[in-house]
């Protein structure tokens, strides 16, 4: 019965999708309606085959099939992003790159920049966070996932949402809001995943073996529930028709701006902060066998950070149409977000107090804690960057693209690495990796590409704030734009670089990764006893 | 729902255990806890002195009655007064005298031509160039062929008043005709071939039926011998300046569709002062008659 019920459903959904594509009135709305015509279309014809089938039997132990795709999902994406990143760095100092004349414009910088920041944060991002956080919430809370194949459905519906997202930008359409490009539909999509997936998260904490919920969970959670109201906020729009990509947002004005970098601030936050803490939080102190440095310190930083990085979005538009007194507030509260973000970053780094010595040993905990480092750093960062005077320096420059990639790289795709070095022997039953010299290498690769690029974009940056408010006696500017493009030539270029450093750091990772998962240079696998709950 | 056994671990741990993580009881670091309150402390000193608590209308202003709209606009008068004497000194000489003028006339350290130099690299470097050197339909400014004449007054008047920007009154207006309209496209080619002997570009042979169709539909604003009408804006034919490209396939779409440029008016958006500044700069780059 329910095999048919979903069948009903999924037609249901293939012929709305077939007359959508008919009607389409944009190019980028028809192929996304062809995309969701042959995933619902496949799964109709499954879900036939299965109508008769005996009921599957009911599973127990942890569920970590979900995980093992998450896994795959978010190396794949992983290099995805960071090639279409080594393409667009390269864009940006060689403009032919842009292949106009070749793709009629379609892989333009304009539409590939888009599909780079969506790919690492969302893409790979999104698929570490939701991987790793049901893997987590599960040893944790000593119980199996909530909601039965419902993280099944996240999970694929989480690749469709990319998969339409991506095809959107290259196609033309989008919101112009950074980080929120998706057009309404697939916001609206975005949106069913995502309380599917708060759904089996905070049903398998309140089903849990575990009497507390431990500290990551609280992180996971505070990202899920606080990523759910800055997504609906921001997407509020009007599709011009139901057959059209286009939408216009409810703000304009400086209501939109600010509306737009309240989401853009907390998609750090929250995203790329409280999330991966919460994946900090489990893997740090498994890898290196050592209890937590401080709960008090935990507690204290969790609800500080929580309560203050929602405030901190205005101090992307100092010096703007914002009024001064949300630009003060802006400014106030990002420094006073310094030391709690920094709490994170003590209570990491000191789990490892008498366990130092494992860092010589042990390349993975060595990846761990870079990560740890570049996270501290980047949070010292942006607060001095939120700080009005540095900002009238640093915004519009390349500093904060530095800033943003000795973040991302540093902290969001180092600690991920770290968590995937650790996650792929236990998920395919291995005793180990299978090379340690790799994680090795992979491990200089990606800091050299890191300092590489950051220090080319703090010296770019820096350099393209200083011509621009460049001045001379009479009071004339003395730079036109341009030179300062020229100026920052070599610099571009030394940033692509480093990029293809990091790039090849993960492929790197990937093919170890892929060696241990297929049990190369092991005799036998071991017992799968690690996959059910403790007790 | 099972209880876990408390170890024997040391004291300061919680007791709690998930999946084998404790955690240690440690106190908050104290540096860590006085950094946080110093930087408490600071913002509530900073959002007592500077605007930042939004009321019904407006916002408390702060103690020391910053903004930061004053505060440019301030920046700005300040420039403005000092500069005063030179800006009035400008839009009282004539546009010839300026750049020898004893006051503001020099290059390199002359008021007029540094002013009109960040002019241009603010606004009109985007289609011209940094270096004044044009590209593809934007025509250099660094050479001596002009469309509409390259003195001073000429200069002047086409910054201010633009090329075909309907809104301006006295924009410059010239209208060549998309050919492909009334003549066949042996014709155009005929055209072609013989605009490109004039200048000797593409090795083009021209016949004499070419040279009556030039005669009979481009001679009128392009003159009889292609040199071209400056009060039409229409191009010399017979030199190796080419805005669009002189490539046989170019010229053809040339005079089948025709071509429209157009350059914003200035003035209105620059002060007087600035667009004389804008032409003493454009005039001095080599191509100024």
């Amino acid at each position: 019965m329910q095999h048919i019920i979903k069948a009903v459903l999924l037609g249901a959904i293939v012929l709305a999708a077939a007359f959508a594509t008919n009607f389409a009135r944009d190019l980028s709305y028809q192929v996304s309606a062809i995309v969701i015509i042959l995933w619902a279309g496949y799964l109709f014809i499954r879900e036939i085959g299965k109508i008769g089938n005996p009921p599957a039997p009911v599973e127990t132990g942890y569920m970590d099939g979900v995980v093992r795709a998450g896994v795959i999902a978010t190396v794949f994406w992983g290099i995805t992003g960071f090639t279409v990143g080594v393409w667009i760095a390269f864009q940006l100092a060689f403009p032919d790159l842009n292949l106009s004349e070749l793709t009629h414009g379609y892989l333009n910088f304009g539409r590939l920049r888009p599909l780079h920041t969506s790919a690492v944060i969302f893409a790979f991002g999104g698929n570490a966070l939701i991987a790793t956080s049901f893997y987590v919430v599960q040893r944790t809370s000593a119980a199996r996932l909530f909601g039965g194949n419902l993280a099944w459905f996240v999970f694929w519906g989480y690749q469709l949402f990319i998969v339409l997202a991506a095809l959107s930008y290259v196609l033309g359409a989008s919101q112009s809001r950074e980080y929120a490009e998706p057009e309404w539909y697939i916001d609206i999509w975005l949106t069913i995943v995502w309380v599917a997936y708060l759904v089996v998260f905070a049903g398998t904490i309140y089903k849990r073996k575990e009497p507390h919920i431990y500290v990551a969970n609280w992180f996971y959670l505070a990202f899920i529930i606080t990523i759910a109201m800055l997504h609906i906020v921001n997407n509020l729009a009007v599709p011009v028709s139901i057959f059209g990509s286009k939408s216009v947002s409810l703000f304009s004005g400086v209501q939109d701006a600010m509306t737009q970098w309240w989401y853009g601030h907390n998609a750090v936050g929250f995203f790329l902060t409280a999330g991966f803490l919460g994946m900090m939080y489990y893997f740090v102190p498994k890898q290196a066998n050592r209890p937590v440095f401080s709960y008090k310190l935990s507690i204290v930083h969790f609800w500080a950070l929580i309560f203050l990085y929602i405030w901190a979005g205005p101090h992307h538009l100092h010096y703007t149409a914002l009024p001064d007194w949300a630009q003060t507030l802006g400014m106030v509260m990002s420094i006073i977000l310094w030391m709690p973000s920094w709490g994170g970053m003590i209570n990491g780094l000191m789990t490892l107090s008498g366990a130092w010595d494992k860092l010589r040993t042990d390349p993975v905990l060595r990846i761990m804690v870079v990560s740890i480092a570049f996270y501290g750093m980047s949070t010292f960062e942006g607060p001095m960057m939120a700080i009005k005077a540095v900002n009238s320096l640093s915004h519009y420059t390349d500093w904060t693209i530095g800033h943003v990639h000795s973040g991302a790289l540093g902290w969001n795709g180092m600690i991920t690495f770290g968590a995937l070095y650790f996650l792929v022997p236990k998920l395919w039953f291995r005793e180990r990796l299978y090379s340690d010299k790799l994680v090795n290498y992979h491990f200089w690769l990606a800091t050299i590409g890191i300092v590489l690029y950051a220090s080319a974009m703090w010296v770019s940056g820096i350099m393209e704030g200083l011509m621009w408010r460049e001045v001379d006696a009479q009071g004339f500017l003395v730079n036109a734009f341009s030179d300062t493009v020229v100026a920052k030539f070599s610099l571009l270029v030394i940033r692509g670089t480093g990029g293809l450093f990091f790039l090849t750091g993960a492929l790197i990772m990937a093919y170890n990764l892929w060696k241990t998962a297929i049990g190369a240079g092991e005799a036998t696998p071991i017992k799968a006893a690690s996959s059910v709950p403790a007790e | 729902m099972a209880k876990k056994p408390v170890k024997k671990q040391e004291v300061e741990t919680t007791g709690h255990e998930w999946d084998g993580i404790q955690e240690y009881n440690n106190p908050l670091p104290r540096w860590w806890l006085w950094t946080t309150y110093l930087t408490i402390i600071w913002g509530i000193g900073y959002i007592i002195a500077y605007p930042a608590i939004p009321l019904i209308n407006g916002a408390t202003p702060g103690l020391l009655g910053y903004s930061s709209r004053a505060e440019v606009a301030a920046d700005i008068a300040e420039i403005e007064a000092q500069n005063a004497p030179l800006t009035a000194r400008i839009i009282e000489l004539e546009l010839t005298e300026i750049s020898s003028d004893e006051l503001v006339g020099g290059e390199a350290d002359g008021f007029a031509y540094n002013g009109g130099r960040a002019v241009f690299q603010t606004f009109c470097a985007q289609c011209h160039g940094a270096g004044a050197n044009g590209s593809k339909g934007y025509p250099s400014l660094i050479d001596d062929d002009w469309l509409w004449g390259g003195s001073i007054e000429e200069i002047y008047t086409t910054i201010s008043h633009g090329i075909r920007h309907e809104t301006d009154l006295d924009t410059r207006i010239s209208e060549m005709p998309a050919f492909g309209e009334f003549l066949s496209k042996e014709e155009i080619v005929g055209i072609v071939d013989y605009v490109g002997s004039l200048s000797s570009i593409n090795g083009a042979v021209a016949t004499e039926e070419h040279e009556m169709l030039f005669l009979d539909n481009c001679a009128a604003c392009h003159a009889d011998d292609g040199t071209g009408d400056r009060f039409a804006g229409a191009p010399n034919l017979t030199d190796a300046i080419w805005l669009y490209g002189s490539d046989s396939a170019t010229l053809i779409d040339t005079v089948t569709y025709a071509r429209a440029g157009v350059m914003p008016a200035w003035s209105g958006r620059l002060s007087e002062s600035q667009i004389r500044q804008a032409a003493v700069y454009i005039h001095s780059l080599g191509g100024g008659e």
